[in-house]
């Protein structure tokens, strides 16, 4: 195999990182990261998600009937999407309250969907588990710092633990209330993907056409 | 169906089937279906009984806390204890014992028709139906007198029904707090009735004026009535601020609590 464990787990953090270079996963990009800690619990339980369908999935690989093959990937991401629904509810009770519907979106969560279409229905269940915690982690690595920028000048605290003490709070600081709405990730993400290919030119996309220089005649 | 060539060996023979095959894919298609409905079901069941006491607990711990005496050293359910729940008929402001006080909650959260009543105006946006039973809750001073009551509120916000409770003092028009237990609203903007300084602001304010008129406003500006009526919007949440200024308008008006609350203020309640 070309690719070793580590290089699959290291590579989506920031080589390959599903949301700056295959630009998927926006959506709950944009939902979750209004605060750090509600991003962090959606990246662990996006983590376990994708880890975990791609490997059912690639265990299944050689049986799933191409014509139903997406839908057999939904039905089994969806199932560990309401396991890990439940068993928040149980356990982290006060989380699954503030993070109440995005949960159950992680079943439209393209990364999820895109390791199972494009890796897992390829590759050995090890290496596809691998695959998926390592495209779950680099997902989660940039819903961290996008939430990190968005708490903190939206809403002055990290982690709820108050940095910046709003005037609202009786501080000094004005929160940035645009950041707390979902575009203002559009404008993070943004930044990060032009900052990440500035330093990895190699990420820089060809352009899908050529301004022709029209010659006088 | 291919039986012909599945009589012997079955399970061998079918996962040498290729998968495209009609009966795979229906036989792929329903065991899946089969197996992730048991995963699914198993563990929705098996968690219930924690996830209603988590549920449970939270709820209780809001009681406890708009009512001021929450304290995280002492546990939920003893503290709670010193709570008197009753079920209230909102037409007669009388309590009821039509209900038994342990299954009351699992009714209420069913919407059971015996507790529902339809609405023809729906200024808190219930959905056309409100609880015309509701569990309140009594808290005693140490010589027994009563000294709060909490009622449970509930109306629509900007994005969700918003879920609370507000705590009155005994005369039944002092505000001693209000808070929601569960909402939906915008993280930093309307989920800002979170807010400790804001839920604050509501401590001491007045119901009802001397003329006994309803004049409770969440708004920008001061009512007419005075700042003792006046809660101050929050700001960049106008809309989840004009939902909870209905919600209480609702649920203090005649259609909520209205009946109750005079008896109260009459001094018929103990």
């Amino acid at each position: 195999m070309a690719q070793t464990y580590r290089s699959q787990l290291v590579d989506p953090l920031v080589d390959n990182n599903p949301i700056t270079l295959q630009v998927l996963g926006i959506c709950s990009a944009l939902a979750v990261t209004s605060s750090m800690q509600v991003a962090f619990v959606m990246s662990i339980a996006v983590t376990l998600v994708t880890a975990f369908s791609s490997m059912f999935i690639s265990m299944l690989r050689n049986q799933i009937p191409s014509s139903i093959r997406i839908i057999v990937q939904m039905v089994i991401i969806a199932s560990l999407v309401i396991l890990v629904d439940q068993v928040l509810k149980a356990f982290a009770y006060e989380i699954s309250k503030t993070l109440s519907v995005f949960v159950g979106l992680i079943i439209t969560n393209c990364i999820v969907m895109g390791r199972a279409e494009a890796f897992a229905m390829k590759n050995p269940p090890v290496a596809s588990f691998i695959d998926g915690a390592g495209n779950g982690l680099g997902y989660g690595l940039l819903l961290m710092i996008v939430a990190f920028f968005r708490e903190l000048f939206g809403a002055g605290s990290l982690f709820g633990v108050t940095v910046l003490e709003t005037v609202n709070n009786g501080g000094w600081y004005v929160p940035n209330g645009m950041l707390l709405l979902p575009p203002s990730a559009f404008f993070v993400i943004g930044l990060l993907i032009w900052g990440i290919r500035t330093w990895k030119p190699a990420q820089v996309e060809e352009r899908e056409y050529k301004i022709q220089t029209v010659e006088a005649h | 169906m291919s039986d012909t060539n599945e009589q012997k060996g079955m399970i061998r023979r079918f996962l040498d089937a290729p998968p495209d095959s009609v009966g795979k894919t229906v036989f792929v298609a329903v065991a899946l279906c089969l197996v992730a409905s048991m995963v699914v079901s198993a563990a929705a069941v098996a968690l219930r009984p924690i996830q209603e006491e988590n549920k449970l607990r939270d709820k209780r711990i809001n009681v406890l806390q708009v009512a001021g005496v929450y304290d995280e050293n002492v546990p939920v359910a003893e503290a709670f204890a010193d709570f008197e729940p009753h079920v209230l008929d909102l037409s007669s402001g009388a309590y009821s014992d039509q209900f038994e006080i342990e299954t009351f909650d699992a009714l209420a959260a069913s919407d059971d028709p015996a507790i529902v009543r339809a609405l023809d105006e729906d200024p808190a946006g219930l959905g056309g139906q409100m609880q015309a039973y509701r569990m309140i809750y009594l808290l005693r001073d140490e010589a027994g007198d009563l000294d709060k009551v909490v009622l449970p509120i509930e109306g629509y916000g900007l994005w969700s029904t918003l879920y609370g409770f507000i705590a009155l003092e005994e005369n039944g028009n002092d505000i001693f707090g209000l808070q929601f237990y569960q909402h939906g609203e915008t993280p930093g903007l309307g989920a800002e009735v979170d807010n400790p300084r804001w839920k604050s602001l509501w401590n001491g304010k007045k119901l009802f004026t001397e003329e006994g008129q309803l004049a409770i406003t969440v708004a920008k500006a001061a009512p007419p009535a005075g700042q003792d009526y006046h809660v101050d919007a929050l700001a960049g949440a106008t809309l989840t601020s004009v939902g909870v200024d209905n919600l209480v308008k609702f649920w203090m008006g005649q259609a909520g609590y209205g009946t109750f609350l005079e008896r109260l203020q009459a001094g018929e309640i103990d």
